[in-house]
């Protein structure tokens, strides 16, 4: 292996220069100053990163007010509050699964396609502009008078205009536009990665489309759509701007995150906006080890067709 | 997989096809809606305002203090770059070398604030950021910016420092090159074109990044992002092609970096990289 032949290369060196075998000995477990490098970037995670999270789980148990449990009690038995569990949940859930599920056979073409660079990067324009943008242009064009209601009544397909616009459905409407591109690049990303000689020995056996689909692509597509829900599903269930600007914060849209920003910078109770958060970071975990004890059901084995 | 044979096959695609050009003309007028109003005069009931005009930029570069945005938006985010490319870099040429004992532990922590939303973690590093002092200033802004990209440079850093062959860097050691000089005459120019695609990426990601900034900023510290959320939130204290303005001089800084990010990117890099590490 290179480690091997760079840390013989080096030790010779090393222990020349400074005598204590020590060095030798770390070097041999490969700690040495290249290593080292590595220790900023350590510090600095887990100084902004850990510290915070771990400062903001002991601070939700030190309410302003109450024993320790206080915070979470106020939530549990508030429905303004453990309500924006579901008012989360109902617009995280479907707008995953819908993404992923539409990404499977739109991946399975795209990646026949030869100028496939072409749509990818256009793919990224909305991941790149953010949820912000995406919230105000969605308030233009699906607004009563935008170009969406407006092409509906031309066509006579509707008589009044939709309200899409300032409740669930503008939401969701979002969390699909910004959301699909980034689930539909890993599932394309997972499907390209499955070897197409497999394919081609099933057909050649005989098998359709679908019957290739069925018992090759998607026993082996699992796993990455199990990491793609996961991914895909904790950026829905953060979702912050479009749920206050493109739906009724006050209403149904009214999610988990805009409790805990009230929390933190309305009623300025540090205490209660962590435990929200904890909450919040809860509730993911839980759907992301449902999702992940759900993939180990299928098959688990190699994605390509190589030999032995 | 050779031709589309049946009809249903057939049908099946060009269905599919449909699907995704509805996406995309809808995306597309979606972002023309909002380019179109910030040059209308009046636009009520019609399918086109009555008239065109330049005045909202102005208008806007005036009432949003743009100017004052654009400057604390560009030095959070050179801030951001230069230092997550001092700390990253160097991690990850460490990461990609070096097989130490709890390597994978370390790799774990560094995927933590990628996988972990933002909003998630934001509000207790916030809250952390106040108590320093540094909240509300730009340097809160900067450093909550700092936990995501961090990281990100480093797992998108070690796969291009693994594809240089470590006898060169052998050489250089033969040659009593220290590590310092060793990454200054060998490795940098090296990794030159992945440490620009890495720099470039987190360039996108700050502009855009919402959460963390929203979290942190004070008034004087906002980027044109945050400065965007709050003039949406108020709609109907200015004028709508006034934000609309805004939105598009937001449009242009991203997609702007953005284009040069893809002249040195696959696009499907750009979300595929913790997934690799994730599938492991």
């Amino acid at each position: 292996m290179t480690h091997t032949a760079d840390r013989l290369a080096r030790a010779p060196q090393e222990s020349a220069q400074d005598r204590t075998p020590w060095r030798v000995r770390l070097a041999l477990h490969d700690i040495d100053g290249v290593t080292l490098l590595v220790v900023p970037a350590v510090l600095f995670v887990l100084g902004l990163f850990a510290y915070p999270f771990l400062y903001g789980l002991v601070l939700s148990f030190k309410p302003r007010a109450g024993d320790f449990l206080a915070n979470y009690r106020k939530f549990f038995s508030d429905p303004f509050l453990y309500d924006t569990i579901y008012a989360t949940l109902r617009l995280a859930l479907p707008a995953t699964i819908i993404n992923v599920l539409i990404s499977i056979p739109v991946a399975l073409r795209v990646r026949k396609m030869h100028r496939r660079r072409l749509l990818t990067t256009i793919l990224v324009i909305p991941i790149t502009l953010g949820t912000v943008l995406i919230a105000e242009g969605l308030l233009n064009y699906l607004g009563p008078q935008g170009w969406l209601n407006r092409t509906l009544m031309l066509f006579g397909v509707i008589s009044t205009p939709l309200r899409l616009v300032h409740n669930y459905t503008g939401v969701m409407l979002s969390l699909i536009l910004s959301g699909f591109p980034f689930t539909f690049l890993l599932t394309l990303s997972y499907i390209t990665g499955i070897d197409a000689s497999l394919e081609q020995a099933a057909a050649t056996l005989g098998a359709g489309a679908r019957a290739r689909f069925r018992h090759i692509v998607l026993p082996l597509l699992v796993q990455g759509l199990a990491v793609n829900f996961c991914l895909s599903f904790v950026q829905t269930f953060s979702v912050f701007p479009s749920a206050v600007l493109l739906g009724a914060p006050a209403g149904d849209t009214r999610v988990i995150s805009i409790a805990a920003y009230q929390a933190a910078y309305e009623q300025y109770d540090a205490s209660m906006a962590s435990a929200i958060a904890m909450i919040m970071g809860f509730v993911q975990l839980a759907v992301v080890l449902l999702a992940l004890a759900g993939r180990s059901l299928f098959y688990r084995g190699a994605a390509g067709g190589g030999k032995g | 997989m050779g031709q589309d044979k049946t009809i249903s096959e057939r049908l099946w695609a060009a269905a599919i096809w449909a699907g995704v050009l509805f996406f995309i003309v809808n995306f597309m007028a979606m972002i023309a809606t909002v380019v179109i109003n910030s040059f209308g005069t009046r636009w009520l009931g019609t399918w086109l305002p009555a008239g065109f005009t330049t005045r909202w930029y102005r208008s806007a570069w005036d009432e949003f203090q743009l100017a004052d945005v654009l400057t604390t938006t560009f030095q959070v985010v050179g801030a951001v770059v230069l230092l997550s490319a001092l700390f990253g870099v160097p991690a990850a040429y460490s990461l990609a070398r070096r097989n130490f004992p709890g390597k994978q532990l370390v790799i774990l922590l560094f995927l933590l604030p990628l996988m972990i939303p933002p909003i998630t973690f934001g509000i207790p590093l916030a809250t952390v950021l106040y108590q320093l002092g540094a909240g509300g200033t730009i340097w809160g802004v900067i450093i909550a910016n700092l936990v995501p990209t961090v990281p990100f440079v480093i797992l998108v850093m070690i796969p291009f420092i693994e594809q240089v062959d470590p006898r060169i860097e052998a050489a250089a050691r033969v040659f009593g090159a220290g590590t310092g000089r060793l990454f200054v005459y060998v490795l940098v120019p090296l990794l030159a074109p992945g440490i620009l695609a890495a720099l470039l990426l987190v360039l996108v990601r700050t502009i855009a990044m919402f959460e963390l900034t929203f979290f942190t900023a004070g008034p004087d510290s906002q980027t044109l992002v945050v400065a965007l959320y709050y003039a949406v939130y108020a709609a109907g204290v200015r004028a709508g092609q006034s934000i609309d303005a805004m939105a598009v001089v937001y449009m242009i800084t991203t997609l702007f970096w953005l284009l040069i990010a893809l002249r040195f990117v696959d696009p499907t890099q750009m979300v595929a990289r913790a997934k690799q590490e994730a599938a492991r």
